[in-house]
């Protein structure tokens, strides 16, 4: 847990080859923040214009050339919006899905992360390469026998397929969860285990006192991902949930939106209600964000 | 020594049972929604099924009928184009822009977080989102253009600007990219640009001999995953577009979906599935090929 924050006042102590030393203007610096200014209006510009759009009546929404700051402030625009189709029922929903998957998703997959990481048996390697070749594999391959598998089981419009592969370590693309894991536990001294089956400890107890409390990092990252992959997840609550009552956010706005095609004072406040959530959490979240990405993308 | 070894032994024993057991719920989801569909799937592929009637066993047909289907072909190129313009796009300015965030910027994280944001926009209210930007009377690119005095398009509701459309909106994810080269970029070692600057090397040589070389493992990790990616496209195609218009944005995943659930044809679209997953693997493969000759691998052979 300490790992993290020791990085930021080691670069700030070694600055030996910049030939200045201190903070003066230059050409350079003045056009490196040009550059990033310029990257950064198109990458806002979309949020200012779904905000914008959020909080216009129709009358000033359809003016050309278009007008920046609403007037009047139509707040109703998410009443009318959240009102018109049950989004608050979405929300449960989705929050009924994200709850069991992420469970699930934590549990089993760090469970399997420290077998294929801390305990020496026959075949471990060889099993969890074979694994982690099903990170490669094209979702569309498996999703036609899987949904006919859960139809021959009467589980369609439940939330059984949305959320029971995520007890079996994610299924699919979870298993990147465990590969993330697994590389996560490797860095803990295995000194500890040691001492701990010295003292009479049984792997279990290992597991749980010992390796888990020494990796909330890598269990938050891993806990975030998967309920930001739930929430943005579409194809799956498409495939399996008919009945509207028990759709997810993601799917209710693509009804949603299918539904109300041209109001889009309405369907900007929906979206916006929907984006709001995932950015609430990053910001709460942040480092575990950076953290998250750039872990998924070294050691791959 | 003799008493560590007979304790280790029977630790064996406890080890090889708990790895085991705590390793079988992976194992069991991989055999039962991997391995398992995946054979059923090439099974289904050599049937003529329609669901809720009995599969017939018709051998290769539906891969003969493939090669003749124009949708199939329309779907791969449409999906081919769509992977050759939003990669390298997305690519470029990531690289671009972790360049710039490398360079002791103030404010670093706000920046970060500035260019991150997009990213974590769910694909359906980003699409909700862009068919409103794209729209082509009161949409914002259209607005902006003709404000400029610029040519407008018709974007999302044109043949030709469909799959252009999508590419520019794809780059508004570029941030987890650059949030990748980022951390590639703080690993390249200081000390070989101190190097460069010592043989009297400029900003150029330095980008040219150390950077470029030493990133081109996180460049490669970001093709890969970029071409697979985008392979499977599919919400933007159901959401935005329908496939149109008159096809244009059949996307692959889509046309699969449609042959599967709207058209019920479950065999077919089985053999659909098992061709881009074959087309999704010869272009990995080509890739890792290619990949010998441009990427440096410090330790080659290590891994």
């Amino acid at each position: 847990m300490t790992t993290m924050t020791s990085t930021a006042p080691a670069a700030s102590t070694k600055t030996p080859h910049t030939s200045g030393g201190g903070r003066r203007w230059r050409p350079g610096r003045v056009l490196l923040y040009v550059a990033l200014t310029i990257g950064a209006v198109p990458t806002m510009l979309p949020f200012v214009w779904l905000a914008r759009s959020a909080l216009m009546n129709d009358n000033q929404i359809f003016i050309a050339p278009p007008e920046w700051i609403p007037n009047p402030f139509e707040w109703a625009n998410f009443s009318g919006a959240l009102t018109a189709q049950p989004f608050f029922r979405y929300f449960v929903n989705t929050m009924i899905i994200e709850l069991v998957v992420v469970t699930g998703t934590v549990l089993t997959c760090s469970v399997a992360a420290f077998s294929f990481a801390r305990l020496r048996w026959r075949g471990r390697n060889v099993v969890f390469a074979l694994l982690l070749t099903s990170v490669m594999l094209p979702y569309a391959v498996t999703l036609i026998p899987t949904f006919v598998m859960w139809r021959s089981l009467g589980a369609l419009d439940t939330f059984v397929p949305l959320t029971v592969p995520a007890w079996f370590a994610g299924a699919g693309g979870g298993v990147f969860n465990v590969f993330l894991l697994r590389q996560f536990f490797l860095t803990i001294p295995f000194e500890l285990d040691e001492a701990a089956y010295i003292d009479g400890a049984s792997p279990w107890r290992v597991f749980w006192l010992v390796i888990m409390p020494l990796s909330k990092p890598a269990l938050v990252v891993v806990t975030i991902f998967t309920f930001i992959g739930v929430w943005n997840d579409f194809l799956g609550p498409l495939l399996y949930l008919s009945d509207e009552s028990k759709y997810t956010l993601a799917l209710g706005l693509a009804s949603f939106q299918s539904v109300y095609t041209a109001q889009w004072g309405y369907l900007m406040a929906a979206s916006a209600v929907v984006i709001a959530p995932i950015i609430a959490l990053f910001f709460f979240l942040q480092r575990y964000f950076i953290e998250g990405v750039t872990l998924t993308g070294i050691k791959s | 020594m003799a008493a560590k070894k007979s304790r280790l032994s029977g630790q064996g024993r406890l080890e090889s049972r708990w790895g085991i057991i705590l390793a079988m719920p992976a194992i069991l989801g991989f055999l039962i929604f991997t391995i398992g569909p995946m054979i059923a799937s090439f099974f289904f592929s050599l049937t003529d099924w329609t669901i809720g009637g009995r599969p017939s066993f018709i051998g290769l047909d539906n891969y003969r009928t493939m090669v003749k289907d124009e949708l199939f072909w329309k779907s791969l190129s449409v999906t081919a184009y769509y992977t050759v313009g939003a990669v390298p796009l997305g690519l470029i300015i990531g690289f671009a822009l972790a360049l710039l965030l490398n360079q002791r910027v103030r404010g670093l994280s706000l920046w970060r977080t500035i260019y991150y944001l997009p990213t974590l926009v769910p694909a359906v209210a980003s699409a909700v989102l862009w068919i409103w930007i794209f729209n082509p009377d009161f949409g914002l690119l259209n607005s902006l253009l003709r404000q400029a005095g610029l040519p407008t398009s018709q974007w999302l509701y044109s043949e030709e600007a469909v799959v252009p459309s999508l590419i520019i909106m794809s780059t508004w994810g570029f941030g987890n990219a650059m949030v990748i080269f980022l951390a590639g970029l703080q690993g390249v070692p200081r000390h070989l640009y101190e190097a460069v600057s010592i043989d009297g090397g400029g900003a150029w040589q330095r980008f040219r001999h150390v950077t470029l070389p030493m990133m081109t493992p996180t460049i490669f990790y970001n093709l890969v995953t970029g071409v697979i990616g985008t392979f499977q496209v599919f919400n933007q195609a159901y959401v935005m577009t329908q496939g149109g218009p008159n096809n244009a944005s059949l996307f692959y995943i889509y046309y699969l979906y449609r042959t599967a659930f709207t058209e019920s044809a479950m065999g077919y679209a089985s053999a659909l599935a098992w061709v881009l997953f074959m087309v999704i693997m010869l272009v990995t493969f080509l890739l890792f090929q290619n990949a010998r000759r441009w990427v440096y691998y410090e330790m080659a052979g290590a891994r």
